[in-house]
């Protein structure tokens, strides 16, 4: 579990790395830590990790408090790094077993843990040769494999499918699902919003230090982007007139063969929508939810935040 | 959590592995370590031919134990790369943050990385001295005893420690690599001065004084170890990625310490000087303690050893009571010949130099030239003694008058350099090394300006105009 109050970071007594983060993450949720370069995301890490001390403000990380057990903290969990961080003269091997070491495992435990993790990754052929020679998505996958090395209950992972082919994405993304079905409380901080909708109970967008926006998926579509919208497409023309529409629908935007609606309570209201429409003899093709993408509300939030108009 | 040893074995184990397989950093060293030893050997078998024509045996006698010193330090100097970038290395490879992830407590990882750049060095230069001596020991030369070459492998030991303890300092302080490299003059350069001071005392001829030379640089090089694991902090590792030196930070929080919370300088003397006087309570008892040890001591020697190297002849006390009178005769116009404001001038950069020197070698060589000061009035007091005046009223008209003022600020001042080197080998677990330097140094210049100054000053003006009269009261015989 990680909780932080007011978690804050000033550095050189004047400039604020993160300033007053909140956050609640229960075992087996994910949280998707998103913003742009400088926003605050790895300090916010680091601090999580009690490698930074926070300014103000507090956090607890798997029920340590970072600046009273930063030891116990950082035994119970697993981060990946910005930067892979891997001894180049070391192999795959010795990389795990030196690490299986510094988080006390013992000798059987890092043999059985080492070779699962390899063999997972698909790096057990390469588990003799030297991290120099890997490729980028190997050096991250081996990244991975460390920070999972003691199973920890806390994971906090960035961009950990940077540099990956699509195979090697997928298989990060399936084994992090995994983790989150074992009930590990996980932070991703990523620049890969497909990944972070794929992959994340909550997501947290984070802006100059500080938190703008903080809730699932649903919440962040709605909250930025307004209510769901639906859309009618019809066969051919349909002059809709002046259509008497039920309680809680307006009509967004008409086209020739199409119209679209903003419904707050989709549920209740869509089948006396569409009788509505059948009735009048619309030709109805279709009828779906207009698809919102979390890299609508990310850009429309960033563009907010800097003052800026929000091109669709 | 892992027992400490092996939790260091463990770290330094990983660093070795790293080392001997970059042959960029074994081939080098390699060459060089193997190389030396014959440069050196050659040397000597031209210095042995040289001196057997000319003569010169003492420098003769210990030509090879010289050498063997040289050479011992010649790998320390070019291997020290490793301990300086230790961390610094890491951090630009982007592998020191999984490794500050990791449950590994801070001592065990700079113990770890301590044990690494001191071995290392160690083993060549320990290597380079034993194929030396192989080399040397053909030739017909005076081959130095196995006290001598202990003495210089403990020395070599020692020198090692320090420079690596000091260069991980850097290591750990600096932001990259290329600065640290930069730093590194600062522990070479020192340590060659040394160990000419150390050439000194091999060709001095008396093998037990190196022992001085193996329990200072031990002593200094143990406080910076101390000093690099006090102020080891992940967060300084990772907190910064450029250096910069904000100037308006370090004048406010200077003139905040320095000021305190008084409002004037009434102020300032009633509340703010006296929480700085009590916190040197501590040091001022050990510099009170060590100056008695250190008066008594240089008194007894002198009255105890002078004579052996003086034939105190009844002849040869007159002169010196001759010669005192003569200049005592002098004393009414020390005035014009030394006035007030110069002497004032020369004590207080006197009280600075403690510092400087205290600030470079955490307080050690501050207090060696404080306890030097305080054993020549012993010695001063002894010389009386021997030639026949009271050496407690030689004290009580020539040093006590102003040295209620001069001794009590050159106490404070010590006492107060002593406290900066403290807070510097002290553990501050808010505060980075800069900062804690920053108030150490305002809190020295509260007793400097508000107490060392004006002291001296009253005691400039008493020594030049009435510790003369007194001197000259006390002694109307003279």
């Amino acid at each position: 579990m990680i909780e932080t109050n007011d978690l804050s970071k000033q550095f050189n007594n004047d400039f604020w790395a993160v300033d007053g983060v909140t956050l609640n993450i229960q075992p087996g949720k994910i949280l998707a830590l998103l913003g742009q370069n400088g926003a605050g995301k790895t300090t916010t890490v680091r601090m999580l990790t009690a490698l930074l001390r926070p300014t103000r403000g507090w956090a607890r990380v798997a029920g340590y408090d970072v600046t009273q057990k930063p030891q116990e903290i950082r035994a119970n969990v697993g981060v990946l790094t910005e930067q892979h961080g891997l001894y180049m003269r070391m192999t795959a091997d010795e990389y795990l077993e030196f690490f299986g070491k510094v988080y006390g495992l013992d000798p059987h435990a890092r043999k059985t843990r080492s070779d699962y993790l390899l063999q997972y990754f698909g790096l057990a052929e390469a588990a003799q040769r030297r991290c120099g020679e890997y490729s980028k998505g190997m050096k991250q996958k081996l990244a991975l494999a460390r920070a999972l090395m003691h199973d920890p209950s806390v994971l906090l992972l960035d961009e950990p499918t940077s540099a990956m082919d699509p195979e090697s994405s997928r298989l990060v993304r399936d084994e992090i699902a995994r983790l989150r079905s074992s009930q590990r409380t996980i932070i991703i901080c990523t620049h890969n919003l497909g990944e972070a909708e794929a992959l994340a109970d909550s997501i947290a967008i984070i802006y100059r230090g500080k938190i703008l926006l903080n809730g699932t998926l649903d919440e962040l579509k709605r909250v930025v982007l307004g209510p769901v919208e639906y859309e009618a497409k019809f066969a051919q023309n349909f002059d809709a007139g002046e259509l008497e529409l039920p309680q809680g629908v307006t009509l967004s935007s008409r086209s020739a063969d199409s119209l679209r609606f903003r419904v707050d309570a989709p549920q209740a209201v869509n089948p006396t929508l569409v009788h509505t429409l059948t009735s009048r003899n619309a030709p109805l093709v279709s009828f779906q939810e207009v698809p919102r993408k979390l890299e609508q509300v990310y850009l429309k939030t960033m563009a907010d935040a800097q003052g800026m108009a929000y091109a669709t | 959590m892992r027992p400490n040893l092996s939790t260091i074995w463990m770290v330094a184990q990983r660093e070795f592995t790293d080392q001997f397989r970059d042959w960029r950093i074994v081939l080098p060293m390699f060459v060089l370590v193997t190389l030396f030893p014959f440069i050196a050997d050659d040397t000597t078998r031209q210095a042995v031919n040289f001196m057997n024509r000319f003569g010169g045996s003492l420098i003769l006698d210990n030509l090879i134990p010289f050498v063997v010193l040289v050479i011992g330090f010649f790998p320390l100097s070019f291997t020290l790369v490793v301990a300086l970038e230790s961390f610094v290395g890491e951090k630009e490879r982007g592998t020191i943050e999984p490794l500050l992830s990791s449950p590994i407590e801070d001592r065990h990882l700079y113990l770890g990385k301590l044990l690494v750049g001191i071995a290392t060095p160690l083993v060549f230069s320990y290597a380079s001295i034993g194929i030396y001596l192989m080399l040397v020991s053909r030739r017909s030369v005076e081959f130095p005893g196995a006290y001598m070459l202990a003495l210089i492998l403990l020395l070599t030991f020692a020198h090692a420690v320090l420079m690596v303890s000091s260069a991980i300092v850097i290591s750990v302080q600096a932001t990259t690599i290329r600065a640290a490299n930069l730093l590194a003059s600062f522990v070479v350069v020192p340590v060659a001065f040394l160990l000419q001071g150390e050439t000194v005392l091999i060709f001095w001829g008396n093998e037990d004084v190196l022992w001085f030379a193996i329990v200072g640089v031990t002593l200094l090089a143990i406080l910076l170890v101390r000093l690099g694991i006090s102020h080891f902090r992940r967060e300084y590792l990772l907190g910064r990625e450029i250096d910069t030196i904000n100037f308006r930070w370090v004048g406010r929080t200077f003139r905040n310490r320095f000021k305190g919370q008084a409002r004037s300088i009434v102020e300032w003397y009633r509340t703010e000087l006296p929480i700085t006087l009590r916190q040197l309570r501590q040091p001022l008892m050990i510099v009170i303690g060590l100056s008695i040890i250190a008066g008594i001591a240089s008194y007894l020697w002198v009255i105890k050893n002078v004579p052996a190297y003086i034939d105190l002849t009844p002849e040869r006390v007159d002169q010196f009571k001759t010669f005192i009178a003569d200049n005592l005769t002098n004393l009414d116009s020390l005035g014009e010949r030394l006035p007030a404001p110069v002497l004032f001038y020369h004590n207080a950069r006197t009280t600075v130099a403690f510092l400087l020197l205290g600030l470079v070698s955490f307080g050690t060589l501050g207090l060696t030239l404080f306890i030097g000061n305080i054993a020549l009035v012993g010695g001063v007091l002894g010389a009386a003694h021997l030639v026949g005046y009271s050496p407690l009223l030689a004290f009580a008209s020539g040093i006590l008058p102003h040295g209620i003022f001069e001794l009590s600020a050159i106490f404070l001042a010590t006492a107060a350099m002593l406290k900066v080197a403290a807070q510097l080998v002290t553990p501050q677990p808010d505060k980075s090394l800069g900062e804690t330097l920053l108030l150490s140094l305002a809190d020295w210049f509260r007793v400097f300006v508000g107490i060392v100054l004006p002291f001296l000053a009253i005691a400039a003006v008493i020594e030049i105009y009435v510790t003369p009269l007194l001197i000259k009261f006390a002694f109307p015989y003279l």
